[in-house]
């Protein structure tokens, strides 16, 4: 038994050689797959609606697969569309797809797998004590799912129904990276520790080459090992690059957990075939007890109008910091005065970051550099986002002509670059949950919708 | 004396999804994968003070076909958060760069880096 698997890209639309995609494609894959979206881009996707990749950079990768898709006649699956994997996202690659089909005169039956959580089922799940929290969760509440939006996340199991049903070209809303690969070899009764070791190597294309790259990966799944190759010229791959992609951006690289069970790889090992290719067998698949849907979720903030300034004066610098909190306090009186008390100055947040005296690091910087130049952002975040404008405006006056007790006078103490000094940066979100949904069929979350172009 | 960046090719920080940050230390080789391993300084109680995070949150793992010594603790504020000034958390690490180490073993016939 073999499985041919091309993973031609990390992420949709960002880009990839055609050469060494021609070069996948001759292989004769199975499956094409790939994955189009991430959390790792911030709360603002989800929150929003809006994709982090253009349409543009989107239609060029996909038209390259559509058209090896038809050729090949092999299906493709492409997992969180739109980068947050909600319905829009999934829409949005659709249309982006029929007008592809159109102009290139393919003819395809396209799956849409919708994983958008209705708020009223959230809240019921919750109340039934069938929403339970992942490591480092924040606390939610029962009203929480109303204020945002959620997706789950699916398993291998939904896209397996579409693959079931026929369809050539998957677009599923928020996947785990993992089941887009496994879908295909799972379905066939591939070994199940080989199937979603290799899924979690190649789920961000030849990120584990070295030099890493954007472009893609083949794999060879066979009974007992995978083979796991770099299409792209002048890369390589090493059995130390490839074992360590199970690091990346991953708490434990032993223990990958899915809705189904959990990738052990304690017991893997990496050998190399040739500069190329890597061997790898020995990991295990262990089921759950339970299915879970991890849930993703983002609200809304408030609205962001933000101002960078620079400061080279030292005297400026040095005293900077400790003029800040008074001006903090001044602000909050004239946001009184200036909105004639209908402004309630605690909601509005006023933010200095000075760049150059430890703004960069999270946890306390061990000794903060005094740097000749300092950079200055200041961030305004209020409910609405005329009220953040309103309030930077008179925080960028007021902020560029700070008290200096060494000086007489009116002194200008920041350096700005724009004019105006403030610009509207719109919504701000934040992520409301790392939590997953109980006692739930693989497939119950999720809507799957099929037409014939 | 020597410092992480003699025992290290890479030495990055991630996040591993919104709630959870990641470092990774990838040795230079085998010899320097040992050696790192065998000082005990990358532990949890390194991390705690860093980022005033429960010592008992910090994981830490060894993983020898990588050569690599990885940890991850809970986000000091949530990816995309109000005071959150790294969202890919890719800038957190740069202290540990200066932590300063036992010397490297010397091996007859190696240098004592290989870059």
């Amino acid at each position: 038994m073999e499985f041919r698997i091309l993973a031609p890209t990390g992420a949709l639309g960002a880009g990839f050689d055609a050469d060494a995609f021609r070069r996948g494609v001759d292989a004769g894959p199975h499956v094409i797959a790939c994955d189009a979206g991430s959390t790792d881009s911030g709360p603002s996707a989800l929150g929003s609606g809006v994709p982090k990749l253009s349409s543009q950079a989107v239609s060029r990768d996909l038209r390259l697969l559509l058209t090896a898709r038809d050729e090949l006649g092999v299906p493709l699956v492409i997992g969180s569309c739109g980068t947050s994997g909600r319905d829009v996202g999934v829409d949005g690659v659709a249309a982006l797809v029929r007008t592809i089909a159109a102009a290139e005169g393919l003819h395809l039956k396209l799956g849409l797998i919708y994983a958008d959580q209705d708020p009223a089922r959230l809240r019921a799940l919750h109340d039934a004590g069938r929403i339970r929290p992942l490591a480092n969760a924040p606390a939610i509440d029962r009203d929480l799912f109303a204020r945002g939006h959620t997706v789950a996340m699916m398993g291998v199991e939904p896209i397996q129904a579409a693959l079931r049903d026929g369809c050539d070209v998957i677009l599923a809303g928020r996947a785990s990276d993992t089941a887009l690969f496994a879908a295909v070899p799972h379905l066939y009764g591939a070994d199940p520790g080989l199937t979603w070791h290799m899924a979690k190597t190649v789920e961000c294309g030849a990120a584990c080459a070295v030099p890493p790259s954007a472009n893609g990966l083949l794999v060879h799944l066979r009974d007992d090992h995978f083979d796991v190759t770099t299409l792209a010229e002048g890369s390589r791959l090493t059995p130390r690059s490839v074992a360590a992609h199970t690091l990346y951006e991953n708490a434990d690289p032993f223990h990958v957990v899915e809705p189904s069970g959990t990738l052990d790889t304690t017991d893997a090992t990496y050998e190399a075939v040739d500069e190329r290719t890597v061997r790898v067998r020995g990991a295990r698949y262990v089921e759950a007890d339970g299915y879970t849907n991890k849930l993703e979720g983002a609200e809304l903030v408030g609205y962001q109008t933000v101002i960078v300034g620079g400061v080279r004066d030292r005297v400026v610098i040095e005293r900077l910091p400790g003029l800040l909190p008074f001006a903090k306090k001044y602000f909050e009186a004239k946001i009184l005065d200036v909105f004639g008390g209908e402004i309630d100055p605690g909601t509005v947040d006023i933010d200095y970051r000075l760049y150059g005296a430890g703004a960069v690091l999270a946890g306390a910087e061990p000794a903060a550099p005094l740097p000749r130049e300092l950079g200055v952002l200041i961030t305004v975040t209020a409910p609405e986002q005329s009220t953040a404008h309103a309030v930077a405006t008179f925080v960028a006056h007021a902020s560029s002509h700070l008290p200096i007790p060494e000086y007489d006078g009116l002194v200008s103490t920041l350096a700005y670059p724009y004019s105006p000094p403030e610009t509207d940066r719109g919504a701000l979100y934040r992520f409301t949950l790392n939590h997953v949904a109980t006692g739930v069929t693989p497939t119950e979350l999720f809507r799957t919708v099929t037409e014939e172009l | 004396m020597a410092t992480l960046l003699d025992y290290c090719s890479l030495v990055r920080s991630k996040n591993a999804g919104p709630f959870t940050l990641t470092f990774d230390f990838m040795c230079h080789d085998r010899r320097t994968y040992d050696a790192l391993v065998g000082t005990g300084v990358l532990d949890a109680a390194l991390f705690s003070a860093l980022f005033g995070t429960d010592e008992d949150d910090v994981m830490v793992v060894n993983h020898p076909s990588a050569l690599a010594v990885k940890v991850s603790l809970p986000r000091p504020v949530v990816q995309g958060d109000l005071r959150d000034s790294d969202h890919y958390g890719g800038q957190q690490y740069a202290p540990l760069l200066e932590l300063e180490l036992p010397a490297l073993p010397e091996l007859p016939g190696l240098p004592t880096k290989e870059r």
